[in-house]
């Protein structure tokens, strides 16, 4: 079966003063059509960086890599040059949602206009139509009184409404897959629980496939089928969601389901992750996790080490340099 | 000797809010008619939603809020102060017994200073020490206590990780030796690995140097594991409030009930749904009447009859109070 997302070899560097920072080294994902994929990762891990680059949206510093691809309907989005070319992914094939709602509504357009305003620049069509399909997706999100919504501006709504409006923006296009960055994370619990409920059930109606970026690790369990994680531009793990957190066999995997604090076990301690995450300046050579990894060697033999995924069971790919000493 | 070393009473904390300067002047009730007693030694946990008062309530006991009606009561080992009352000169004492630690590590921090000068700062602004060794001494001995290293300390905080971030702004808040703390949101913005580390170094200074913390936090599962007693706030009012184990093995109130549950489980076959609340939390500009939850409440009658209520904490238990309109409409 044709995926409908493939990644292959993609690094993503960028140049700064500093010199040049590797945000992304290797990383290979597919998604199918209507699947969850989740993408779990600490700040600086470079999940943004990897929805980002989908969209052709990382800034003019970034340098990618000549072998990467990043494969949508048999076109690499990578070599697209042309503004015309990137039209049709950015809000058309490829939606976003942020996390900051506030941030990605223009302040002073109402939130109707903006969506007409995309709606006809990727389907040129009668403002009017706009406008129906707008409100339209507006209901089906659960905003009440959409048409006076529709007129009003984004400081006029609360959080979870101005979330739930930038999923009806991302969704009028129909597009075949989702960006979903930290879309939970602003909102209060309550809100977010509507927000996740919401969610599943359009990912389930449009039939779309989806990446769920997220810190939270019971937020990818509620939501995603497959979950990759990622440490510091790289993936570590990979695997179906149930079986990456029932048995997870990277270390570092292991230690943020262990620094978790979890409500239904208030008697066990609270394991922190041993150090501090690296600058991206000086990122670890060979395993990543290296620095912060309570099975590396005395030796440091583990800096030598070629990061790559292994099959360790059908389905459940681990990190080569984790294979080993995940078993100690 | 109290055994209690915050008691706020009946605290009602308002602002005057005036949306143009030709429109009438309103008042915004932030925090109502509150009565917490906070015993030495404790973790005292509140927890709410934005917009709840958790800050505000927490500035209040600072003397960094005005107080509008009630009072908070600080007992120190020889005297008490009240906050209502406080003159500028007994608010500079005040100032050495309890501190603040801020949410963002990252905003907290002058990127001016080293971090040498960001932790004497409150010694040299309180004037507690003479001299620059006695000075000096008092830094390095709370750095070591907060894992920092004493090259950090002639740094500058762009040099460091939130994590480490965080320990400073730790150090900075104890180096005045004080006895109470409030922690607002001090580990939100840290990533889950490190977070933990935090909390775990909050837990062990409390040990070590005495302390009594009131940690905020919109965190249940945080809160559950660090604190020993726990206050829910909605819309300005405490609506429950019991030790944490007891709290979060036994809710009563619906609000608490819907927060639990709205948890996502890290266990993918746990697929019980939260019990999803109604809507947003009201304005606190028109907070409902009555009972200040049944705008959002499943068990709220359909004659409304919640909107007539007078809320107030009622003790269900030993140490477990419950609001009153939530006795019933949770049970």
């Amino acid at each position: 079966m044709k995926h409908l997302l493939e990644i292959n070899n993609l690094d993503v560097k960028f140049d700064t003063d500093e010199g040049r920072i590797t945000a992304i080294e290797n990383v290979s994902l597919t998604l199918d059509q209507g699947k969850v994929l989740g993408i779990v990762g600490e700040s600086g891990s470079g999940k943004s960086v990897t929805a980002k680059s989908i969209m052709q949206l990382n800034p003019g510093n970034t340098i990618y890599n000549d072998n990467a691809e990043i494969i949508i309907d048999d076109e690499n989005v990578l070599k697209f040059t042309s503004k015309n070319d990137l039209k049709k992914i950015r809000g058309g094939k490829v939606s976003m949602i942020f996390q900051e709602p506030m941030a990605s509504f223009a302040p002073a357009i109402k939130i109707g206009n903006q969506m007409v305003e995309q709606l006809m620049i990727h389907k040129p069509q009668d403002k009017k139509e706009a406008k129906n399909i707008s409100i339209d997706m507006l209901n089906r999100v659960g905003i009440a009184d959409a048409e006076k919504r529709f007129n009003q501006y984004a400081f006029e709504l609360s959080g979870g409404m101005r979330q739930r409006a930038m999923i009806a923006m991302a969704l009028s296009t129909m597009p075949k897959l989702l960006l979903a960055d930290e879309p939970t994370t602003a909102l209060d619990v309550t809100i977010q629980a509507q927000v996740i409920n919401l969610m599943k059930d359009i990912i389930k109606e449009f039939n779309m496939g989806v990446i769920f970026i997220t810190h939270d690790l019971g937020v990818i369990a509620q939501v995603a089928d497959d979950v990759a994680v990622m440490y510091l531009g790289s993936v570590v793990e990979q695997g179906p969601v149930n079986e990456i957190l029932k048995n997870p066999m990277h270390p570092y995997t292991r230690g943020l389901i262990n620094a978790l604090p979890d409500i239904n076990n208030l008697d066990a301690p609270l394991t922190p992750i041993p150090g501090n995450i690296p600058s991206p300046l000086d990122r670890p050579s060979g395993c990543v996790f290296r620095t912060r990894c309570p099975h590396a060697s005395q030796e440091g033999k583990e800096a030598d080490i070629k990061m790559g995924l292994v099959e360790v069971k059908p389905g459940h790919w681990l990190d080569n340099c984790g294979v080993n000493c995940g078993k100690v | 000797m109290s055994e209690n070393i915050v008691s706020v009473n009946n605290l009602s904390v308002s602002f005057d809010y005036q949306e143009n300067f030709l429109s009438k002047k309103q008042k915004i009730k932030a925090v109502n008619n509150i009565n917490i007693k906070i015993k030495k030694g404790s973790f005292f946990g509140l927890v709410g939603e934005s917009g709840s008062g958790k800050t505000t309530l927490g500035r209040a006991i600072l003397g960094a809020n005005k107080i509008s009606t009630g009072n908070v009561i600080f007992h120190d080992e020889e005297r008490d102060f009240d906050l209502t009352t406080i003159t500028p000169k007994e608010k500079k004492e005040y100032r050495k017994k309890a501190q603040l630690i801020f949410q963002d590590p990252y905003a907290a921090l002058s990127p001016r200073m080293t971090v040498r000068d960001i932790i004497a700062e409150p010694l040299e602004v309180m004037k507690i020490t003479k001299s620059r060794e006695e000075t000096d001494a008092r830094v390095r001995d709370i750095a070591s206590k907060c894992r920092l290293n004493l090259e950090h300390l002639r740094r500058f905080p762009h040099a460091f990780s939130g994590g480490q971030r965080q320990r400073i702004s730790i150090a900075r808040a104890l180096v005045s030796n004080p006895k109470f703390i409030v922690a607002d949101e001090s580990v939100a913005a840290l990533d889950v690995s490190i977070q933990a580390d935090i909390l775990n170094l909050l837990k062990q200074l409390q040990h070590e140097l005495n302390l009594t913390y009131l940690f905020i936090s919109h965190d249940l599962s945080v809160v559950a594991h660090v604190c020993d007693i726990v206050a829910v706030m909605y819309l300005g009012h405490i609506v429950e409030m019991a030790p944490s184990r007891e709290l979060f093995k036994n809710p009563r109130h619906p609000y608490t009930k819907a927060l639990l549950s709205s948890i996502p489980s890290i266990d993918p076959e746990n697929k019980s749904k939260a019990i999803e609340l109604k809507g947003e939390i009201p304005s606190a500009m028109n907070p409902p009447s009555g009972c200040v939850f049944r705008t959002r409440c499943p068990h709220a009658s359909q004659e409304g009859k919640e909107a007539e209520i007078k809320m107030g904490l009622v003790e269900v238990e030993p140490g477990h109070w419950v609001d009153n309109c939530g006795v019933n409409c949770g049970a």
